[in-house]
């Protein structure tokens, strides 16, 4: 074998040690197919070398836990035989380089994740984050980030037919070099449906599905696991392009051939590939691999072992059938028209053995390869995590409050995202209860009378000013989103966008959001099953807003959707939480010191887990128990923000409100204190008893009323906005910002 | 009632027809694979939407070629009913079983809301139900919904009373407000939005089930 130049060693992206390890393994240099094998699997994308040490904290047990972190998703018991698969993940360099395709095997990725075990996709969900939309090129480069995003979910989303029920669209500068697209799928099935990525049975065929095999993607996992230079553009070529429509063909196929009962074990062809595809199914079965490339399904002539095992052309399932009954497997792949070829053997020894026209191109133990790639415990101990913001913010004193207002709703992360969400076929399947615009999307389940209730959150800003805090209060809300619905919180997935972890004080940015999730989700029992992490998200230097986005689902049974909106005028308006507490140093990651005063100091809102639990089970009950008309969660922009979004629904109705509280008006109406629900009501006496029960206070603080929000504190009048003007330039912000230039 | 709810390669919303006319209207149906050419004596012919070939060339353009599509317009041309969806009333288009042609929405983006649709004619067997001059609330979901004809041809549907559906609010451009068309013999409609999707509370609106309806109410060949 001929040895590797250090330089060539560099380019693969591994270190002089991790090359060492390499040879180690294999008791020989490896050949540049082999090092290519290698690269990819070791890179931080698949391998998780910076983090994995930190994710083993999280918790990931529960009675409902079906099949936690490790397989493509994780699975949930939803009772009556049922469960659930979901998972999320990101796809955020690409979208840099080339946002429509980025966006689209981003969503094509995960929804293979979902099928590959078995569930049918039901949901999608998308957190999505650009920089500003201003009139610099900066911002109209974010402008055609964000058109391209958007259409690329769209169009991969709806053609495949699966809804996108919700998410989150939110702008920072940090992103503008750097935007993050993070999809969360969820699939269905029933417990006898489910399937592994597991080569077992020695003997048996292996067998390549789906779409053929191109050039597109080489190194794209390699290409996620480093910061974007200036030469960034050069890698463009290394963004896959998707088909939804071969995707759809292939769910149907895999599904249905998954019912003949011949499938052994069957994984997608994600990040890494045929590479990560083999090695994966040979290492979870402890067997071994042996494929022949020649007999590759390929689209482009004279293309390289190397090139084939490194390719990350999408719309690919890798299959394991039982010996002998491969033939129903080819029918119904056939039947769905699509490319199903037997290119290898599950063997008995262990090791993956890649030929080519029968010479062998590539011979590497699977277990160490998959499973043993180097850990780093990244230095961050005694160090900060990264901040730029100052403890201390600016004395203020506003003039107009309700001009306040009117600057947040019409503010990037606060306005109507309609522009976005309308592009989103979020309804096909008629399963969609609740879509884009509420606090939680809920989707039934046909076959059985429950429903799965979903948030998808995230907040670099808090997260920004405490790691720990700020990801405690995006699992807080998460759960607060979900029992507002009326659902019960029951499993969580994560996916944690840093910049660069060979930076202490990124590192420990990423080590304290972990340990805030997972003291978090052990509080509100919502094990981690699965997620993913994406670092590096840096450019020239600059790292993102760290970002842990959540997605959490909960279980509730099928029922009408309660929606945040009044339905009618004379209702009480009833702040079940109360109105909180805030100080100068907790209000600097507010929306409105972010917006209004264009600063951001100090720390995110205090978050008492004891208290914001019984807020959950407590309006759980209430919602649960139909004595209320709406209910809607307080987040970002506080108080006065939440009344307005309530205010903005089809009948017209909006409330007067006086709250008792000598707490500063900017405080009181803009603070984002956790814990708080309002909801209407035409018996606030067992409102209040339901959440007296579980220890929350619940003041009546208004009445309903048609045309306009007032707020006072102690009869004193705060502001006054008539709602359906505010509504006309909450709807209308986003796309006035997508047309300036 | 057996309905035929026929599945193209891409087609997504075949199970939301088949879930509307079993659970919600109580009838029967099956499917009917895109490359069969026996209807199996289904009473009525649904195309649902979605992507069939992936509508990479134009909306329905490959579909038309399908073996079961002349299955479906022997049955149509002897006064079988067919109802086309979405992508369903885009293969009628290219399919010449209705006139015009629909392209991309004035704005060129997908949309998906609900919109307010109002019944034009209730002579046929597709609206017989309904009360002329109804409001429907139904969803629309489509990136290329906007109707076009010659002014020779929307001259023509209108005189012949073969408007059956027109949106209140114009949401894709669609010229005279079109939502849906009749054929000549008034026993082939296509209409953009989707009455499948309203046909339970749960979904929020019911409006849609009148479409259905009207396929049972007027028994087979009686027209």
């Amino acid at each position: 074998m001929s040895a590797i130049s250090p330089e060539v060693i560099q380019q693969h992206q591994l270190t002089p040690d991790e090359y060492q390890r390499i040879c180690r393994i294999l008791g020989r240099d490896p050949n540049l197919t082999e090092l290519g094998i290698f690269s990819v699997m070791w890179s931080e994308h698949c391998s998780y070398k910076s983090s994995r040490r930190h994710l083993k904290k999280l918790p990931t047990e529960s009675k409902l836990v079906l099949v936690g972190p490790g397989e493509n998703a994780g699975i949930i018991d939803i009772g009556d035989n049922w469960a659930i698969a979901f998972k999320i993940e990101s796809h955020n360099h690409p979208s840099f380089l080339e946002p429509f395709q980025g966006a689209t095997t981003g969503v094509g990725g995960i929804l293979r994740d979902i099928f590959t075990m078995g569930a049918r996709p039901i949901a999608v969900m998308d957190a999505i984050r650009f920089g500003p939309l201003d009139s610099t090129p900066t911002g109209t480069k974010n402008k055609h980030i964000l058109e391209g995003v958007v259409g690329g979910i769209a169009n991969y989303g709806n053609c495949f037919g699966v809804p996108t029920v919700g998410g989150e669209c939110v702008f920072d500068p940090s992103y503008s070099g750097n935007p993050l697209v993070n999809v969360f799928a969820l699939g269905v099935f029933r417990h006898d449906e489910v399937f592994f990525g597991k080569a077992t049975g020695v003997g048996n065929p292996v067998i390549y599905v789906g779409a053929k095999t191109g050039r597109d993607g080489i190194h794209g996992a390699s290409m996620a696991s480093a910061e974007f230079t200036e030469e960034a553009q050069q890698k463009r070529p290394n963004v896959q392009v998707g088909d939804p429509f071969m995707e759809k063909l292939l769910l149907e196929a895999c599904l249905e051939a998954m019912k003949t009962g011949a499938i052994v074990g069957i994984q997608d062809m994600g990040a890494a590939g045929l590479t990560c595809s083999t090695c994966e199914m040979g290492s979870r079965a402890g067997t071994g691999i042996e494929i022949d490339l020649a007999k590759v399904p390929q689209r482009e002539t004279g293309m390289t072992p190397y090139e084939i095992m490194l390719s990350e052309s999408q719309e690919r399932m890798l299959l394991v059938a039982e010996k002998g009954r491969e033939g129903e497997v080819f029918a119904v792949f056939k039947k769905w028209g699509l490319d199903a070829a037997e290119i290898g053997v599950v063997t008995g020894d262990g090791i993956l053995v890649v030929k080519d026209h029968g010479i062998v191109v590539a011979e590497i133990p699977n277990r160490p390869l998959a499973d043993e790639a180097p850990l780093y415990d990244r230095p961050y101990k005694g160090v900060k995590p990264y901040r730029t913001a100052p403890m201390e913010g600016p004395e203020f004193a506003s003039t107009n409050l309700s001009a306040d207002l009117t600057t947040l709703m019409t503010s990037p992360d606060l306005c109507s995202k309609r522009w976005i969400w309308e592009q989103y076929d979020y309804m096909v399947r008629t399963n969609t209860l609740a879509g884009p615009g509420a606090d939680a999307a809920i989707v039934r389940i046909k076959e059985t009378n429950s429903s799965i209730a979903m948030s998808l959150d995230g907040n670099g800003r808090y997260c920004s000013l405490d790691p720990r805090e700020g990801t405690k209060l995006i699992v807080a809300e998460c759960c607060r989103n979900l029992s507002v619905a009326g659902a019960l919180p029951v499993a969580a997935t994560n996916n944690l966008n840093f910049g660069n972890p060979e930076r202490p004080e990124i590192m420990a940015q990423l080590v304290e959001s972990i340990e805030g999730l997972a003291e978090a989700c052990t509080f509100f029992e919502t094990p981690i099953t699965g997620g993913n992490v994406s670092l590096y998200n840096e450019t020239l230097g600059e790292p993102i807003l760290p970002t842990p986005v959540i997605g959490i689902v909960g279980l509730m049974k099928t029922t009408d959707p309660m929606g945040i909106d009044f339905k009618n005028a004379g209702r009480s308006v009833v702040l079940i939480g109360g109105i909180g507490d805030c100080d100068h140093t907790h209000f600097g990651g507010t929306q409105y010191a972010s917006v209004v005063l264009k600063q951001v100091w100090g720390l995110p809102p205090a978050l008492d887990m004891d208290y914001e639990k019984r807020v959950h089970s407590a309006i759980r009950e209430i919602v649960t128990a139909g004595i209320v008309e709406s209910a809607h969660d307080v987040g970002e922009g506080g108080l006065a923000v939440a009344l307005a979004e309530s205010s903005f629904g089809p009948a017209k109705i909006s409330a007067a409100v006086d709250f008792n509280s000598g707490t500063r008006p900017e405080f009181l109406l803009f603070h984002e204190g956790p814990s708080r629900v309002i909801v209407s009501t035409s018996d606030a006496a067992a409102v209040q008893a339901i959440a007296a029960k579980h220890g929350v206070i619940a003041p009546v603080v208004g009445t309903t009323q048609e045309k306009a929000l007032s707020i006072a504190a102690h009869g004193k009048p705060l502001l006054e906005v008539q709602t359906e003007a505010l509504r006309d330039l909450w709807e209308n912000a986003l796309p006035a910002l997508l047309k300036e230039s | 009632m057996k309905f035929g709810v026929v599945v193209f390669p891409g087609s997504n919303c075949d199970h939301d027809a088949w879930y509307a006319v079993t659970a919600n209207l109580g009838h029967s149906a099956e499917f009917l694979w895109h490359g069969d050419t026996n209807l199996n004596h289904v009473d009525a012919v649904i195309l649902p939407g979605g992507f069939s070939y992936g509508d990479y060339l134009r909306c329905g353009a490959i579909a038309k070629f399908s073996p079961v599509m002349q299955a479906v317009r022997t049955f149509a041309e002897s006064g079988g009913p067919v109802i086309g969806i979405c992508n369903g009333f885009q293969i009628l288009v290219e399919s010449g079983l209705l006139p015009g042609a629909l392209i991309r929405n004035r704005g060129l983006k997908f949309i998906c809301k609900e919109v307010q649709l109002r019944v034009v004619t209730t002579d046929s067997p597709f609206t017989n139900a309904a009360a002329k001059g109804q409001i429907l609330r139904v969803p629309i979901a489509h990136g290329e919904g906007c109707y076009v004809a010659d002014e020779a041809v929307l001259d023509e549907l209108e005189a012949e009373d073969r408007v059956a559906f027109r949106y209140v609010q114009n949401p894709n451009g669609s010229q005279r407000d079109i939502a849906g068309i009749l054929n000549k013999g008034r026993n082939v409609m296509g209409m953009m939005p989707h009455p499948e999707r309203a046909t339970e509370p749960l979904m929020g609106s019911t409006d849609g089930l009148v479409v259905f309806q009207s396929m049972v109410a007027v028994p087979v060949g009686s027209k």
